[in-house]
């Protein structure tokens, strides 16, 4: 399959390999896709106390595209805020790799990716404040 | 294609495909090469000696072809490869033999040109197909074919050996139940004619299908057995001059003829040195891959299979990625991500390879031109790619952490 210059770059160099603790309630874990489909996400981000991506690491089985995609978003989810994150669409990422149309489905998988990590840093931060509501 | 040198002096990417296409052996060009200048007659043509030559060389193949399948000459005739000669044997027996019979067994692994013509007879022309189902290793079950066998069948059409794993069916045994049953016996021998010993009589197989470039000839030209005794009779699909005895009209092409003809008469010389040489590196492949690496799994059986086909799964790594990181290596991939349909292969699939793993195979093809040095290079080639793909799949991490991948519910998309 003919890929994009970026998408092999990502590839063969992928920025941001790596897990975090996910019991750790400034992080927020997203795990998406399913072996069976042939693509996993997994998508973590660390968020400072003032509500900005600080760090983001990801883990991919999946395709060059998959990994390429999840690679990418982990570079433009730092420094932003969750809000901006979460404005991330597939589209952007989709036209950033040039990704041809029956891999479309990575970028829609990787905007999923973060959506899904910032809901469970929402959730383990409500967790955590109820904790200390109750204590 | 940009060619690069690497220590030992491999020449890369290292080919390792030969189940899509072998190279032409330089002595089939060569015994080629004539019947594109000099020897260019009409073969057809009786009444000069430029159509005498080019004859005596066609019907020297139709030779060569028959010697090394046990044949009779007269038995051989040529197509423009082994999906013709699929159609042909299916459609040509199909038709003929329809106000009789009207019921054909085949099995769900078999190269798609061969399911396509099934599900053509049975949606247009009203036959009835049964599918077999294949075993864990890839292999019919034999009391599954003669539980099939009614008094409508007209032919069983089961593949020698499978192209995506290699296996190789039980023919002597499938040819036997046939004949017992009168029940007419077609095998796709693409990927085995000139790989494993083969023999019309010994395996009572009334029709086989074979093809050029699988066996170090030329594309374009394949070949087809046709039984005489007990005679099979087809309808042709192609009407013209009455060529090939009627089966096949069409000038035939001399050239290609004794191409395939030359590459028969090699594999024939030469069939158990090269299985030696091929089982040698296909051992070496695999025993150094699977040292090396845990979760690497074969696909089909283990001793029922040419050596020359590895089909393996890599658990954990996802066969396109795992493809994009081995560019030094020409191999092809069960994985659907390579193809447009986005489904596994159909073949792994069939023998109850799960999804999962399905996704992450590829297939090494060992060949005459294979040599250890190729093979050395791509043991480390895949191992480098694997765990480098490991090393970011969130599964391996999981599975090393002793997590059950089946008690999570994965949202599938």
């Amino acid at each position: 399959m003919a890929y994009s210059e970026k998408l092999i770059e990502h590839y063969e160099n992928p920025r941001n390999i790596g897990s975090m603790d996910k019991d750790d309630s400034t992080v927020g874990t997203g795990l998406v896709g399913a072996p069976a489909c042939g693509d996993v996400m997994k998508l973590q981000i660390k968020v400072s106390p003032e509500g900005i991506i600080e760090d983001a690491k990801f883990k991919t089985f999946g395709c060059g595209s998959a990994i390429a995609s999840s690679s990418l978003v982990t570079e433009w989810v730092k420094g932003k805020s969750l809000d901006e994150a979460g404005e991330i669409k597939n589209t952007d990422i989709a036209q950033e790799l040039a990704l041809p149309p029956v891999k479309i489905h990575c970028s829609v998988l990787a905007e999923d990716a973060i959506k899904a990590a910032i809901a469970d840093y929402k959730s383990n931060a409500d967790i955590s404040e109820d904790v200390k509501e109750t204590a | 294609m940009t060619e690069q040198t690497h220590g030992a002096n491999i020449q890369t990417p290292v080919y390792l495909d030969y189940q899509a296409t072998t190279p032409v052996d330089p002595r089939v060009l060569e015994a080629m090469m004539p019947y594109f200048t000099t020897k260019f007659g009409n073969p057809h043509s009786r009444s000069h000696a430029f159509g005498w030559e080019t004859e005596e060389g066609v019907e020297e193949a139709r030779a060569q072809v028959a010697s090394l399948i046990g044949a009779n000459p007269k038995e051989i005739i040529f197509t423009s490869g082994a999906t013709e000669s699929n159609n042909l044997s299916l459609k040509g027996v199909a038709r003929f033999y329809k106000d009789k019979k009207n019921h054909i067994i085949t099995t769900v692994t078999e190269h798609k040109c061969v399911l396509d013509t099934c599900r053509h007879l049975e949606q247009e022309e009203g036959f009835d197909v049964t599918y077999l189902p294949v075993a864990e290793n890839g292999l019919v079950n034999l009391d599954d074919l003669r539980a099939a066998i009614t008094d409508q069948t007209v032919l069983v059409s089961i593949m020698a050996v499978n192209n995506e794993i290699g296996v190789v069916q039980p023919l002597a045994e499938i040819g036997a139940i046939c004949r017992e049953n009168g029940v007419f016996f077609h095998t796709d021998a693409a990927q085995a004619v000139g790989k494993i010993p083969l023999d019309v009589d010994a395996m009572k197989i009334d029709l086989m299908s074979i093809s050029g470039h699988k066996i170090y000839g030329p594309m374009g030209i394949g070949a087809m057995y046709v039984r005489r005794k007990p005679r099979v009779r087809i309808r042709p699909m192609i009407n013209g001059g009455g060529q090939e005895r009627g089966m096949r009209s069409g000038t035939l092409a001399p050239a290609l003829c004794v191409g395939i003809g030359t590459a028969c008469a090699i594999a024939e010389a030469e069939m158990s040195a090269d299985n030696e040489r091929i089982r040698f590196l296909s051992d070496r492949f695999y025993d150094r891959i699977t040292g090396k690496l845990p979760e690497v799994f074969l696909n089909g059986d283990r001793e029922q299979r040419y050596p020359g086909n590895l089909n393996l799964s890599f658990a954990y790594v996802e066969g396109e990625s795992l493809m994009m990181g081995m560019r030094d290596l020409a191999v092809s991939s069960g994985s659907a991500c390579t193809s447009s349909s986005l489904e596994p292969s159909y073949v792994l699939r069939a023998l109850g390879v799960e999804e999962e793993l399905a996704h992450t195979s590829i297939r090494f093809g060992i060949g005459r031109f294979s040599t250890e040095g190729e093979i050395d290079f791509a043991v480390d080639t895949v191992v480098q790619a694997v765990e480098k793909l490991r090393a970011m799949s969130p599964l391996w991490e999981m599975a090393q952490e002793g997590i059950d991948l089946k008690s999570i519910e994965w949202a599938e998309h």
